[in-house]
C-alpha cells in the first residue's frame, strides 16, 4: 500500500511534466494545425535557461519559474513570426519538418555551448526532503511539482472557459470549423497562442530542471512520449492532453516499479491499444477525412 | 491546400515526366546515373561510396511511401535499423553469404511493417508521422533492453562479411561496394517498377482523393499497408547493406534521428521524384563526412538549418527544381 502511493506521487510528478507540456502541444495544434516537434527542445531550453540563469545571476528557482516562461513566450512567438507562419497555409506537415530541423538546430547549438555532461541544479532547501504522509516519506519536491501543474492547469481552464479570448482558442481548437462558420477572427491569437504553448513547455522544463539531467538531449527522448501522450488522449483535445500527461506518467511509474524492462514500451503499447480500439485517442473527435 | 506529395511536381508535371519523357532521354538519364554508381567508389573513398548507396536506396523507399501515396512516415529507421540488426544477427550466427543475410533482414523488416503499417494506416497525414515515429521510438527501447541480443549500448559486434570465400570482396571496402551494388540497383528498380505498375497509378489515386478511389471501390487501406510493407523491405535492403558494410550495427540506426535524416535526403532531393532522394543522400552523406573528418561536431546545426531553409524556401527539391524548370522550358 505505502509503496502503490509512493510510485502514485512519482508518476503524477513525471506526468506534470507530460501534461504541462502536452496541453501546450494541444493549444498549438488546435489553433495552428501545427504539430510541433521542437516542443521538446522548448522544454530543454527552459530547463537550461533556469540552470544558466541560477549560474550566471542567481536567479531563484521562484523567479526562474515566472521569467523562463516568459523569455519562452517571446521566443516562441518570434518563431511563429518568423519560421512558422510562412507554412501554416500548406500542408501541416511542413511545419512538422520545419519544427524538426529547428529541433536539430537547437539541440546542437546547445550540446556546442554547454557541452554533454549536463549542467548543475541545486534544488532551493525549502523543496529539500520528504513529508510524513500515512506513514510514507514522499519526496517535497514532487509534491511541489504536481501543486504547480495541477494550479496552471487549473490556471488554463479558468483561462480558458472564464475569458472571451479563452474561448475564441477552445473554440478554435475543439471546433475550428464552426469557430470559422460564425465569424471568429482565429488569425490574431496565431503569435500569441504559440508563444503561449512554447511557455508551457518551457515551464515544464523549469520544473525539471531540479528533478532531471540538465542536458541538450533531454527533450529527445519527452518529445516522443508526449507525441504518444497526444496520440493517447486525442490530439486536438485539451482535457485529454492533461488526462494522457498523468496517465501516461502513471504507467512509467508503475511501469519502473513493477517491470522496469519494459517501463518505456509500456506507454507504446498503450497508445497502440489506443489506436486500435479509438483512432481519434480517448478525447479526440474523429478527424474529417482528407 | 496543396498535399506534401505533390510539392516535388506538380500533379500534372508529374504526369507529364510519366507520359512525356522520351525514351532517348530516359535512357541518357539511367546511362548518368549507372557511370555514377559504377564511378563512385574510384572518386569517393569507398566506405562512404557504400553510405552514400544505401542511404540513397533508404531515401528512394521512403519516397515510394511518401511521394506516391502521401504517407510521411517518421519512423523508417525501424525497418532500416531493424533490418541492420537481423542482417547482423543472421550474418554472425548462421555465417551465410552476406546478400542472403541482407535478404534475410529485408524480410524481417517486411514482417516487422505489418502490425506497425497496420496500426498506422487508420490514421493519415500528421498522425501517421506521430504513430509511425511512436512505433519506431519503441523498437529503439526494445533494442536497448535486449542487450543480451542487440548488445545493447555497445552495439552488435563483429558482423562479417562473408561472400563465397572471395577474399577481395571480404576484406576490400572498394570490391565489396561492387558485390553489394546489385542489391541496391535491384531496390531502386523494384520501387520504379512499383511505381509505373497499375498497383502504382492506384496509389496516386489514393494520394490525391482517397474518398474518390475508395468508392470506386479500391480497398485503400489495404494499399496503403502494402505499399508500407514493401518501402519497409527496401528501406530493409539498404539497411542490410549498411550493416555488412560497416561491420556493425548500432543504437542510432533505430532512432528517430535516423527516420528524419531520411526524411530530410528526400526532401532535398524532391518529394515524388523517386531519384531525388538518390541526390539528397549523396549530398547529405558527403556534408555529414566532410565536417566529421574537419572535426566539426555540431552536424545537427547544418542539417538543421538545411532541413528549415528546404522547407522554408525550396520546397520542390533539388530534382523537383530541376524537372519544373525542364518542362517548362519545352512547353514554353
Amino acid at each position: 500500500m505505502n509503496a502503490v502511493l509512493q510510485y502514485t506521487v512519482q508518476g503524477l510528478a513525471a506526468g506534470s511534466f507530460y501534461a504541462l507540456a502536452a496541453l501546450g502541444l494541444a493549444v498549438i495544434f488546435g489553433v495552428l494545425g501545427v504539430v510541433n516537434f521542437a516542443h521538446g527542445a522548448f522544454y530543454m531550453l527552459g530547463a537550461v535557461a533556469a540552470a544558466v540563469l541560477l549560474d550566471t545571476v542567481g536567479m531563484s528557482l521562484w523567479l526562474a519559474l515566472i521569467v523562463v516562461p516568459l523569455l519562452m513566450l517571446v521566443f516562441g512567438m518570434l518563431v511563429e513570426r518568423l519560421l512558422v507562419r510562412w507554412l501554416l497555409p500548406l500542408d501541416p506537415l511542413y511545419n512538422l519538418l520545419l519544427t524538426f530541423g529547428l529541433t536539430l538546430l537547437l539541440v546542437d547549438l546547445v550540446k556546442r555551448r554547454y557541452g554533454v555532461s549536463g549542467l548543475p541544479y541545486e534544488r532551493p532547501s525549502a523543496l529539500d526532503g520528504r513529508v510524513q504522509l500515512a506513514g510514507v516519506g514522499l519526496p517535497v519536491y514532487q509534491l511541489f511539482v504536481i501543486g504547480v501543474a495541477l494550479l496552471v492547469c487549473l490556471g488554463v481552464w479558468l483561462l480558458m472557459t472564464r475569458t472571451r479570448v479563452g474561448m475564441i482558442v477552445r473554440a478554435a481548437t475543439e471546433r475550428p470549423e464552426l469557430a470559422g462558420a460564425l465569424g471568429i477572427n482565429v488569425g490574431r491569437w496565431v503569435t500569441p497562442v504559440f508563444g503561449f504553448g512554447v511557455a508551457l513547455a518551457g515551464l515544464a522544463g523549469v520544473l525539471a530542471a531540479p528533478f532531471r539531467a540538465i542536458t541538450a538531449e533531454m527533450g529527445s527522448d519527452f518529445i516522443i512520449i508526449l507525441f504518444a501522450v497526444v496520440v493517447i488522449g486525442g490530439l486536438g483535445s485539451i482535457v485529454g492532453a492533461v488526462v494522457g500527461g498523468f496517465l501516461v506518467g502513471l504507467v512509467e511509474a508503475f511501469g519502473q516499479a513493477y517491470a522496469p524492462t519494459f517501463a518505456q514500451v509500456l506507454i507504446f503499447v498503450l497508445m497502440a491499444v489506443v489506436v486500435l480500439a479509438r483512432p481519434a485517442g480517448l478525447f479526440g473527435r474523429e478527424e474529417a477525412t482528407a | 491546400m496543396t498535399s506534401i506529395a505533390t510539392a516535388g511536381a506538380s500533379v500534372s508535371e508529374q504526369h507529364a515526366a510519366i507520359a512525356g519523357a522520351r525514351p532517348w532521354q530516359r535512357l541518357v538519364l539511367l546511362g548518368i546515373g549507372l557511370v555514377v554508381a559504377l564511378g563512385l567508389p574510384w572518386f569517393v573513398y569507398p566506405p562512404v561510396a557504400m553510405d552514400i548507396a544505401a542511404w540513397a536506396l533508404f531515401a528512394v523507399a521512403l519516397d515510394l511511401l511518401l511521394g506516391y501515396c502521401g504517407l510521411l512516415s517518421f519512423g523508417h529507421a525501424a525497418f532500416w535499423g531493424g533490418s541492420a540488426y537481423a542482417t547482423g544477427l543472421i550474418a554472425i550466427h548462421l555465417g551465410v553469404p552476406f546478400p542472403v543475410a541482407v535478404l534475410g533482414g529485408a524480410l524481417f523488416a517486411m514482417v516487422l511493417a505489418v502490425p506497425i503499417g497496420y496500426l498506422s494506416v487508420k490514421r493519415s497525414g500528421i498522425y501517421f508521422a506521430m504513430v509511425t515515429l511512436a512505433f519506431a521510438q519503441m523498437l529503439f527501447f526494445i533494442a536497448n533492453q535486449a542487450s543480451s541480443l542487440t548488445g545493447g549500448e555497445n552495439g552488435l559486434q563483429g558482423v562479417p562479411r562473408s561472400f563465397f570465400g572471395i577474399e577481395a570482396v571480404e576484406t576490400d571496402s572498394f570490391f565489396f561496394y561492387y558485390a553489394a551494388l546489385p542489391i541496391i540497383l535491384l531496390g531502386m528498380w523494384a520501387a520504379w517498377r512499383i511505381v509505373h505498375s497499375p498497383f502504382g497509378r492506384v496509389l496516386v489515386a489514393i494520394r490525391d482523393n482517397a474518398p474518390r478511389a475508395r468508392a470506386l471501390g479500391y480497398d485503400v487501406e489495404r494499399y496503403k499497408l502494402i505499399v508500407f510493407v514493401l518501402s519497409a523491405g527496401l528501406s530493409g535492403l539498404a539497411g542490410g547493406v549498411f550493416a555488412v558494410s560497416h561491420g556493425f550495427v548500432a543504437l542510432p540506426e533505430l532512432h528517430w534521428a535516423t527516420s528524419g535524416e531520411v526524411v530530410l535526403m528526400t526532401v532535398l532531393g524532391g518529394i515524388g521524384t523517386l531519384w531525388g532522394g538518390v541526390i539528397g543522400a549523396g549530398l547529405i552523406v558527403m556534408l555529414a563526412d566532410y565536417l566529421a573528418s574537419s572535426g566539426f561536431d555540431g552536424i545537427g546545426i547544418v542539417t538543421g538549418t538545411v532541413f528549415v531553409t528546404v522547407v522554408l524556401l525550396f520546397r520542390r527539391g533539388i530534382w523537383g527544381t530541376a524537372r519544373h524548370m525542364w518542362l517548362s522550358r519545352r512547353s514554353s
